[in-house]
């Protein structure tokens, strides 16, 4: 076959640009889907136990906001279970055989389940009991949780590959433990962080369309009660969110020092304990220190904070690079070795590769410095020059990291302010009275889905240079596209999701306007799509 | 024979369920797509037609995301392989894919005739566009893809995408499967549907029944004359799955019928996809809509049996670099995936024949024009 083709970085940047692109759109829905469906189910379990037709038109107003936001949130997810396949064929080729299966098992236990019985859920009010609806609606938050459960497992797959190991023979990480992909802490804290941080979005949009009616002065029973679910919804999933976070935060320290370094903006290890926490500053990548070395911190936060004890030192990003620069040569033997090895089968060439198999990834990192991508290519003059342009680029962009992790942290603390006041005024009776928590809560909406996107921009900004963390660079990773290819796709993508979110948000606010009523005819007893089953006839709304 | 070997045959045969069970479901709610504007001639009658399959398009179309994720899993060398060869193509499908189901959900919830109109044509484009490439796929991999791969792994195209969409059999194929979709689709349509689009329906899927048959015969005959591929010497099944391994392979002219040959028992798999589709048109003729729509999931099995019988084990074949053709044998995962997989599709795929089953049941019953303008929750 010769030598490969260089793959352009151009359509490298592309492909990252329009998987961001996609994954965050898709991310837009997806909080609101993960929260709503246990709110609708609280509303529905308090109509069924109470008998009380307020909480079924509740139900039914906030499913079909649920179902604008649905709609669109299976669309843009479409595109994410075929982009690996389509962008990314080294990367579905090197870890398909462990990343595959939690996206095919979460079709099969999950997305299947939610599918079927969503539809029973907007469409099967007249055609079974109470009780088996709201069987079927916790059915519909069970599968969407569910969902989000394997989709967070194979991402942490992504950020600490466990349960597997690379295999000479195959190219590929070969699977070798279902339970350590599971059950790895990784997923397990980014499951919970993640989505509970759904539950803080949907939360604040029931919250918030609600304010907007009690502003407005319309449906005041209605709005008064959803306010108050909402609240207090709202406070426990914002606290439990920045609990778990933190548990995220020291998961990050454990296995992605990387991106733990770059989340705090540390440039040079930390001198623990009174290291101060950076509370603003500005990180300069280019010249590996915060601008004009400025910086606000509070002093001895920063050590208990991220390693849970006071003595334990953080490394920064200059014995990061140290670390990094140790194993590039070793990684570039490791290479040469296994290319050699799938070429000839040379047994000896498998041996060397063995010997510097931990270091593979580190080669691999390398290729793109290397003359004409190709390590072989490397002499001993160009390597002091390769091993510190690959240390460097072992680090992820520190100003984007530094700045996402702190507005995500910000705001999450400003959530549970506007939540703890919703709370309290509502208990207490007065909410209308407090006209500014109301205008704050209304104001805020969209902001927790932004938040839960910068939540994202976090974990995976923090993952480069490295498509698989230690294993796979992001730059190896990619389709050999075209770059015409690149953008008649992009292009496309732009066009068709501009016109969804046009479509999404005249929708979203044509039906929170017209409110309740207007989504629950009063006069015409609303009967499902088609005849009535005979033993659920004839249900009205009185 | 090794256990691994058994479970990459057993891999092939659940891809196999998987095909048909996406032509079936999936391509039954595109064919309603397609044919929206011709059975229902204004607002209500469309109303109706959507709400028909309404409370199951979004269950349905799991199959899809599931092919996606299976092949993922159980075939990742296809997967990374295929869908970035096919990049194109792909891209078209998502497109039109994606605007299926805002178009559901957003179409009929402003009550203007332009906005209405403009879905209803979104319902066309994502109806029968991927129909027409799903079949097309199968119309190009049956001739083999121009790719090769590099020591790592990595593939690379060797040939322009412009072929895959215009090559003739690739086409035929495609036209095929939107046929087989609207056979399924005018089936579901009578049995929930009433007058008038009860009677368009009948009429659609009773041509595209007999089209159907007509086409495949033709695919038949045609694909004697189509270079297939075969290996040259006994191989392993149970070989370490790369393409970069495994005995030579060589393109022949016919090679595709060398299976049928060698076990004239598969003849029975098209002779089933003819019965199906003709069967299933005569049902419909009949007015025995049921009879029919399962005619038509067995006409599903015949086709996407047939081309599995006539290439196996051959999945996607390479016309420049034969050798590097991707097989159930080298492009599989590992015995480890395979089986964890297995245990998951064993417990699973029953729930979710079970639970679709009762979500049909649940929404039983003819849906009505007037039910349908007078609720707040259909589409």
């Amino acid at each position: 076959m010769g030598v490969p083709p260089m793959i352009d970085p151009a359509v490298v940047n592309l492909s990252r640009l329009q998987f961001a692109l996609t994954a965050l759109y898709h991310f837009q829905f997806v909080p609101l889907t993960l929260g709503l469906t246990f709110m609708l189910a609280a509303m529905e379990t308090v109509y069924v136990i109470t008998g009380k037709q307020i909480y079924k038109e509740m139900t039914q107003f906030w499913g079909k906001l649920f179902g604008i936001n649905f709609a669109i949130g299976v669309a843009t997810g479409l595109t994410m279970e075929f982009e690996f396949g389509t962008n990314w064929s080294m990367y579905s080729h090197f870890v398909g055989d462990v990343f595959g299966t939690p996206l095919a098992i979460e079709g099969l236990m999950a997305f299947f389940m939610e599918s079927t019985f969503v539809g029973l859920m907007f469409f099967g009010w007249d055609r079974m009991s109470k009780e088996a609806h709201l069987a079927v609606t916790y059915i519909v938050a069970l599968g969407s949780n569910l969902s989000a459960l394997w989709i967070l497992i194979a991402n942490a797959f992504m950020q600490d590959p466990q349960g597997a190991r690379f295999d000479p023979t195959t190219m590929r990480m070969q699977f070798q433990s279902f339970g350590s992909l599971i059950f790895s802490d990784k997923a397990q804290a980014e499951f919970v962080h993640a989505s509970i941080a759904g539950y803080v979005c949907a939360a604040m949009f029931v919250m918030g369309i609600s304010s907007y009616y009690l502003l407005t002065r319309r449906h005041r029973e209605f709005a008064l009660r959803s306010l108050r679910i909402a609240a207090l919804f709202g406070i426990v999933s914002t606290l439990a969110v920045i609990t778990l976070g933190d548990a995220a935060g020291r998961e990050d320290y454990l296995v992605q020092p990387t991106k733990l370094a770059a989340m705090e903006g540390l440039w040079q290890t930390t001198k623990p304990p009174a290291e101060p926490w950076k509370l603003i500053a500005v990180p300069n990548d280019a010249t590996e220190s915060d601008l004009f070395d400025f910086s606000i911190g509070i002093p001895y936060v920063l050590t208990p904070l991220v390693t849970h004890t006071f003595n334990q030192p953080i490394p920064g990003v200059d014995e990061l690079q140290m670390e990094a620069a140790a194993r590039v040569e070793n990684g570039i033997r490791a290479v040469v070795a296994l290319e050699q090895y799938a070429k000839t089968k040379d047994p000896n060439a498998l041996s060397e590769f063995q010997f510097y198999e931990e270091d593979m990834g580190y080669g691999f990192l390398a290729q793109r410095f290397a003359p004409g991508q190709d390590l072989t290519n490397i002499t001993p003059a160009d390597m002091p020059g390769i091993v510190i342009k690959t240390a460097r680029a072992s680090i992820p962009n520190v100003f984007v990291e530094f700045w996402s992790f702190r507005i995500m942290v910000a705001f999450g603390f400003a959530f549970l302010v506007i939540f703890a006041f919703g709370a309290y005024y509502s208990l207490r009776g007065t909410i209308e009275r407090q006209r500014w928590v109301l205008c704050l809560a209304m104001w805020s909406i969209p902001l927790p889905v932004l938040v839960a996107l910068y939540g994202w921009i976090t974990a995976e900004n923090g993952r480069q240079p490295w498509s698989v963390f230690g294993w796979l660079p992001t730059f190896e990773a990619a389709s050999t596209h075209s770059l015409g290819y690149m953008i008649f796709s992009l292009a496309g993508f732009a066009v068709l999701y501009t016109l969804f979110i046009g479509a999404e948000l005249y929708l979203m606010f044509k039906y929170a306007r017209l409110g309740p009523g207007a989504a629950v005819p009063r006069p015409v007893p609303a009967a499902g799509p088609a005849i009535l089953r005979p033993g659920y006839a004839a249900k009205s709304w009185e | 024979m090794e256990i691994y070997a058994i479970l990459k045959l057993v891999w092939a045969l659940l891809l196999g369920v998987l095909l048909v069970g996406l032509g079936t479901m999936v391509g039954m709610d595109m064919g309603v797509g397609t044919m929206l504007r011709f059975v229902g001639r204004n607002d209500a009658e469309r109303r109706a037609a959507l709400n028909i399959i309404g409370p199951h398009w979004d269950g349905n179309q799991v199959w899809f995301i599931l092919g996606g994720g299976a092949i993922f899993a159980a075939f990742p060398t296809l997967y990374a392989t295929s869908f970035s060869t096919f990049y194109v193509v792909m891209i078209l499908l998502l497109f039109s894919m994606i605007m299926r189901p805002v178009a559901f959900e957003y179409r009929s919830k402003v009550d203007s005739s332009r906005w209405r109109d403009t879905w209803d044509w979104a319902f066309l484009v994502s109806g029968a566009l991927p129909m027409v490439i799903y079949g097309a796929a199968f119309g190009n991999v049956l001739q083999g893809v121009g790719f090769h791969f590099a020591w790592d792994g990595q593939y690379y195209q060797d040939e322009s995408f412009i072929w895959y969409l215009l090559n003739p059999f690739a086409i035929l194929c495609g036209v095929l499967s939107l046929a087989l979709s609207i056979q399924q689709a005018g089936a579901m349509l009578m049995i929930r549907g009433e007058e008038p689009i009860y009677g368009r329906a009948r009429r659609f899927a009773v041509a595209a029944g007999f089209i159907a048959a007509v086409l495949f015969v033709i695919g038949g005959i045609w694909i004697r004359f189509i270079k297939g591929f075969s290996y040259s010497a006994p191989v392993d099944p149970a070989m370490a799955p790369t393409p970069l391994a495994g005995p030579a392979v060589v393109m022949r002219a016919g090679a595709w019928l060398d299976n049928f040959h060698s076990h004239p028992l598969l003849w029975i798999v098209p002779l089933l996809g003819l019965i199906g589709m003709l069967g299933s048109a005569l049902s419909l003729r009949g007015r025995k809509p049921v009879l029919g729509w399962w005619l038509g999931a067995v006409a599903w099995i015949g086709t996407i049996g047939t081309a599995g019988a006539a290439m196996f084990p051959f999945l996607m074949p390479s016309t420049t670099t034969p050798d590097q053709s991707l097989t159930v044998w080298n492009a599989s995962s590992s015995a480890y995936t395979l089986g964890w997989m297995l245990v998951f599709t064993v417990i699973f795929v029953p729930a979710v024949i079970a639970y679709t089953s009762w979500a049909f049941r649940v929404m039983g019953g003819k849906v009505r024009t007037e039910t349908v303008a007078k609720s707040d929750h259909s589409y």
